[in-house]
């Protein structure tokens, strides 16, 4: 089977996918690899040494969250022995925005793909402010986890077993029809999310005031859908991972030090380069030295054919590529030079429907030397600050390379 | 009695505009009664059953299913219409944001995106480095578009796949390294501002095609298409290929009434090929062969030049004599194929020419004139790319003068003693590779007093060929081909005391076409070897060359050259493959 061939069925399998969100469950419940001392995080594999600021500041909290520690220091000391094990999200189906640091008592959304079979989880999202995916650890970060957890994710669980599961799929195809490229904006998104399951937490039997503010939590935080999304964009990534020939990539994912990329012919080998520093806007009183480089399996997004490969479905942030309509529009017209296929089900708009540019080519981006684009949220190097500003960044075009020269290896093509 | 038929398509999100548009659709189609297309959400449900759409044993569908139903006259009907979906439901094709005009910033990055957005631009131009501009150009044929192919540093062996996998599916590649070409009123690459008119050109040569074009303007005509073909097209490795191409479909476009081919000195043997199928166009055609003594004045429908400048001047003379209504110049009486515009039928590539002559001055005449009309060509005059011929027996075509030393050694001359002549046409007749014989009469004074009367019974014997004495082949018609033809030019006056009318009427008598001129002569062998034209795989087509468009590949001048010539033009942010990595490069070429 030829590269083609090969990357038409990854990219059939990807676009087939249907991602349903089933329910809540604790992590460890439903990551074997969580049933032990043990961190999952964002991005390829790094160990203690080599993890940037925020990561490290996330680990200290999970580490708080879990009890294996009773301070920071005491965290640290623990996290920094090799008594804790770190493995990627990406290895155990999982994605996590950020930090991605998910451990084994905390909740995470359950998503089937019930095309192929396959599952994928992502811990809940905190909102904005002080939270533990940029690294803050402090007692309140602490407090509205636990909240989470133990008050919200279960009333969230019920109400979506009650309406019998959310196609997440459709929800983003109409996202982007709402002004949601489904990574950066995830507005439209996050409130059709909080309306599907309104009626549902309502009949839930906890009381009026905890009702009313898990309704609130889920509609204020414009990135409550994020975490169902990444999921499910990971759901759908992995239906194509695994196809013998195939160059289309799975998985782009950053731990805060390196950028990873995973390819679905060439099994779970990483390619990594160091990490660049987004390009963006920053909130005020921060700068560009103050930016952590880029982290996060948000990334999950653009590799299913989203986020700023959907740039043209949102005008409303076009001040991250400059400003102009036309900007996003050309933002994602780039990135069709570079994918195998369109999505069949995320179409924009202003490109007369055209499906989103969908299954990034190794061969496309060493060929024409351009690199996905990737919307992202900035962290700040420190741990606990938080996210500093939003903006553009590319993966670096080596990992492309190295992944191209595996490929030729692995398939004898000198 | 109606059918109803559905199919639901699980959590397939559409806005509610396209299903509406999607159901109206439907409900167009032939046999189809009503139609609906909904998010199975229970109040559409109700909305379907109130329009007795509702399909009965529907289970398991929810708000997230998008549900189609049609109700047709017939089971048949139903599943066509079900069948349309994908088609109905398909965007637009025509405008992906990039149509080279409006609103659209975008310069696609590579050539395939061009080439998906702009199905409209008919043409290709490439302006890359060497080293890269046979791959690109290659991707632009496969996509079916011509190509304009400005880079140089393209090897032979690439131009010539270049042009063979053009012509198998009708497009035209010009170049390499073609610098200019007018295409429906449209300057390409280095043009000069012609207006449009009637006269078509083909060129091998930039400075020369611009040269002419410049002239032509001057004189008050205009050019319908200006060819470029690169100066290694009448090469014999690439035989010719883009002219043949350009001189076909100048033939049959109808805005052209005059033809300029424009030729640095070609290959022989493909010099041939390139004349017989500008005869073909039935079109007046001026040929410069720049830089050689042209073969003859004029043949048939082709005249040639001595100079680019008399070229342009003999074309816009040349059109002034051409009626404007029609397209078609009738050919003049024996010249050129009537027919067909595409091949002669007295016309063949099979069988040679063999001139045996006495005199010297005329062989060399004949041998120059034919050098660019048969090949391959050898001959004992010692003339510039002509091969020297063997003296005993002829291979190919072959003009001997049996008056030089070699063949007089120990012998009277040709003109006193005919007998070597004579031995040598009946040898000459005897080889089956010879069509026709040519021969050359002197009379006067000192020459041989009944000099036909000597070669006439040797001329009817090989006219009549070896079979004619048997009576096997007494049928006129088939004489011819078991035969040879023999033509003579007879050089004298009516004073001459052999008689010419006698002369003439005894060569007429034994079978012999008979000349006063060595043009005619040479006319005579053209009409059988030049004319001859191999069908192309391909045709260009006419409409392909009237309004053009472009994707340009390279260089941004000639991008904004053609913006500013108000043509529609695509143009390619290209950057070299792999950064210009030659590893990288060779991978990315293994896997296609």
């Amino acid at each position: 089977m030829n590269a083609n061939q090969a990357n038409q069925q990854t990219i059939e399998r990807m676009i087939g996918a249907r991602p349903i969100l089933k329910t809540i469950a604790q992590a460890s419940e439903v990551i074997p690899a969580l049933r032990e001392r043990r961190l999952l995080h964002a991005g390829p594999p790094i160990e203690w040494d080599r993890m940037s600021g925020p990561l490290r500041g996330a680990v200290i909290g999970a580490t708080l969250f879990e009890g294996w520690a009773t301070d920071a220091e005491a965290a640290e000391e623990l996290a920094s022995s090799g008594a804790i094990d770190f493995e990627p999200c990406h290895h155990h189906g999982a994605v996590g925005p950020m930090a991605g640091v998910t451990s084994p008592s905390m909740a995470v959304y359950v998503i089937e793909n019930q095309t192929h079979g396959n599952l994928a989880f992502s811990n809940l999202n905190e909102g904005y402010g002080k939270v533990l995916r940029y690294g803050a650890y402090a007692p309140e970060v602490l407090d509205k986890l636990r909240w989470m957890n133990d008050e919200m994710g279960p009333i969230v669980k019920v109400a979506i077993e009650a309406a019998g599961g959310l196609d997440i799929r459709a929800l983003l195809a109409e996202a982007l029809h709402m002004g949601d490229e489904g990574h950066n904006r995830n507005k439209a998104g996050s409130l059709l999310f909080a309306k599907l399951l309104a009626p549902y937490i309502a009949e839930s039997s906890a009381d009026a005031a905890t009702r009313r503010k898990v309704v609130e939590f889920l509609g204020d935080n414009a990135l409550s859908v994020l975490n169902p999304v990444m999921a499910a964009c990971k759901a759908m990534a992995d239906a194509g991972h695994g196809v013998e020939g195939s160059t289309l990539v799975t998985a782009m994912a950053r731990n805060g030090t390196d950028f990873g990329i995973r390819v679905s012919g060439l099994g779970t080998d990483w390619f990594t380069a160091p990490a660049g520093i987004p390009e963006g806007l920053y909130f005020s009183g921060f700068s560009a030295a103050d930016a952590n480089p880029d982290i996060g399996d948000s990334t999950i997004t653009e590799t299913a054919g989203i986020g700023a490969f959907a740039m043209a479905a949102a005008p409303a942030i076009v001040q991250f590529v400059s400003g102009k309509p036309q900007d996003a529009l050309d933002a994602t017209l780039e990135m069709y030079e570079i994918t195998f296929g369109e999505h069949s089900h995320f179409t924009i708009p202003p490109l007369d429907f055209r499906g989103s540019p969908t299954g990034i080519d190794i061969r496309r981006v060493v060929e024409l030397g351009i690199t996905p684009r990737v919307n992202t949220g900035i962290a700040h190097r420190e741990a606990g600050v938080g996210q500093v500003g939003a903006g553009l960044v590319r993966p670096p075009i080596e990992i492309f390379e190295q992944a191209l020269l595996a490929y030729a290896e692995r398939y004898d093509l000198g | 009695m109606s059918t109803i038929a559905h199919e639901i398509r699980r959590g397939a999100y559409a806005d509610s505009i396209v299903l509406m548009q999607l159901q109206s659709s439907l409900a167009q189609l032939e046999g189809v009664d009503d139609a609906g297309v909904v998010m199975a959400t229970e109040v559409n449900l109700e909305l379907l059953a109130a329009s007795r759409l509702l399909p009965e044993a529907l289970s398991g569908v929810g708000p997230d299913d998008l549900l189609i139903v049609v109700r047709a006259e017939s089971d048949d009907a139903a599943a066509a219409a079900l069948a349309e979906i994908d088609r109905l439901m398909s965007r637009d094709a025509g405008s992906l944001g990039f149509s080279g005009s409006g609103t659209a910033a975008f310069r696609p990055k590579s050539l395939r995106t061009a080439l998906d957005g702009s199905p409209q631009a008919r043409w290709v131009l490439v302006s890359v480095p060497g080293r890269y501009a046979a791959q690109v150009a290659r991707e632009a044929i496969r996509a079916d578009r011509h190509v304009f192919l400005y880079s140089d540093n393209v090897t032979i062996d690439q131009e010539v796949e270049l042009k063979r996998e053009a012509r198998e599916r009708g497009l035209l590649v010009m170049g390499p390294d073609c610098g200019t070409a007018t295409i429906g009123g449209v300057g390409l690459g280095f043009a000069n501002r012609v207006q449009p008119g009637a006269i078509g050109i083909v060129a091998a040569s930039g400075t020369g095609l611009q040269s002419v074009a410049s002239r032509i303007d001057a004189l008050g005509a205009g050019i319908s298409q200006a060819i470029g073909t690169g100066g290694r097209d009448l090469s014999q490795a690439v035989a010719g290929a883009t002219t043949l191409q350009a001189l076909d479909l100048l033939a049959y476009d109808p805005a052209t009434r005059v033809i300029v081919l424009i030729s640095k000195p070609p290959a022989p043997e493909v010099a041939a090929g390139v004349l017989a199928a500008a005869r073909a166009t039935r079109k007046p055609v001026v040929v410069s062969l720049s830089g050689t003594a042209p073969p003859l004045e004029k043949l048939s429908n082709l005249w040639f030049a001595q100079s680019l400048e008399g070229a342009a001047d003999r074309a816009v003379e040349l059109l002034g004599l051409q009626p404007t209504a029609s397209h078609v110049s009738p050919a003049q009486p024996g010249d050129a194929p009537k027919d067909s515009p595409k091949a002669s039928p007295r016309a063949s590539n099979t069988g040679f020419v063999r001139g045996l002559f006495s005199g010297g001055t005329v062989a060399l005449e004949v041998t120059q004139a034919l050098r660019f009309l048969v090949a391959p060509l050898a001959s004992n005059l010692g003339v510039d790319g002509v091969a020297d011929a063997s003296i005993e027996a002829s291979i190919g075509h072959t003009i001997l003068d049996l008056g030089a030393d070699e063949f007089t050694v120990g012998r009277p001359h040709p003109m006193i003693d005919s007998d070597l002549r004579q031995r040598r046409i009946s040898q000459e007749a005897s080889d089956p590779s010879t069509r026709v014989i040519l021969l050359d009469l002197v009379l006067g004074d000192g020459a041989h007093p009944n000099p036909a009367g000597e070669l006439a019974q040797v001329i009817r014997a090989a006219v009549e060929g070896p079979g004619a004495g048997s009576g096997a082949r007494s049928d006129a018609g088939s004489c011819e081909r078991s035969g040879v033809e023999v033509a003579v030019v007879v050089i004298g006056t009516d004073k001459d005391p052999q008689n010419l009318d006698g002369q003439v009427e005894q060569l007429q008598q034994a079978g012999a076409a008979v000349f006063r001129t060595i043009g005619g002569l040479v006319e005579f062998v053209a009409d059988r070897f030049v004319g001859a034209v191999s069908p192309l795989p391909s045709r260009l087509e006419l409409e392909d060359f009237d309004s053009i468009s472009c994707i340009n590949v390279g260089l941004e001048h000639f991008h904004d050259s053609l913006a500013a010539q108000e043509v529609g033009v695509v143009h390619v942010e290209w950057r070299p493959p792999a950064g210009g990595n030659e590893r990288l490069q060779a991978i990315l070429a293994k896997m296609g």
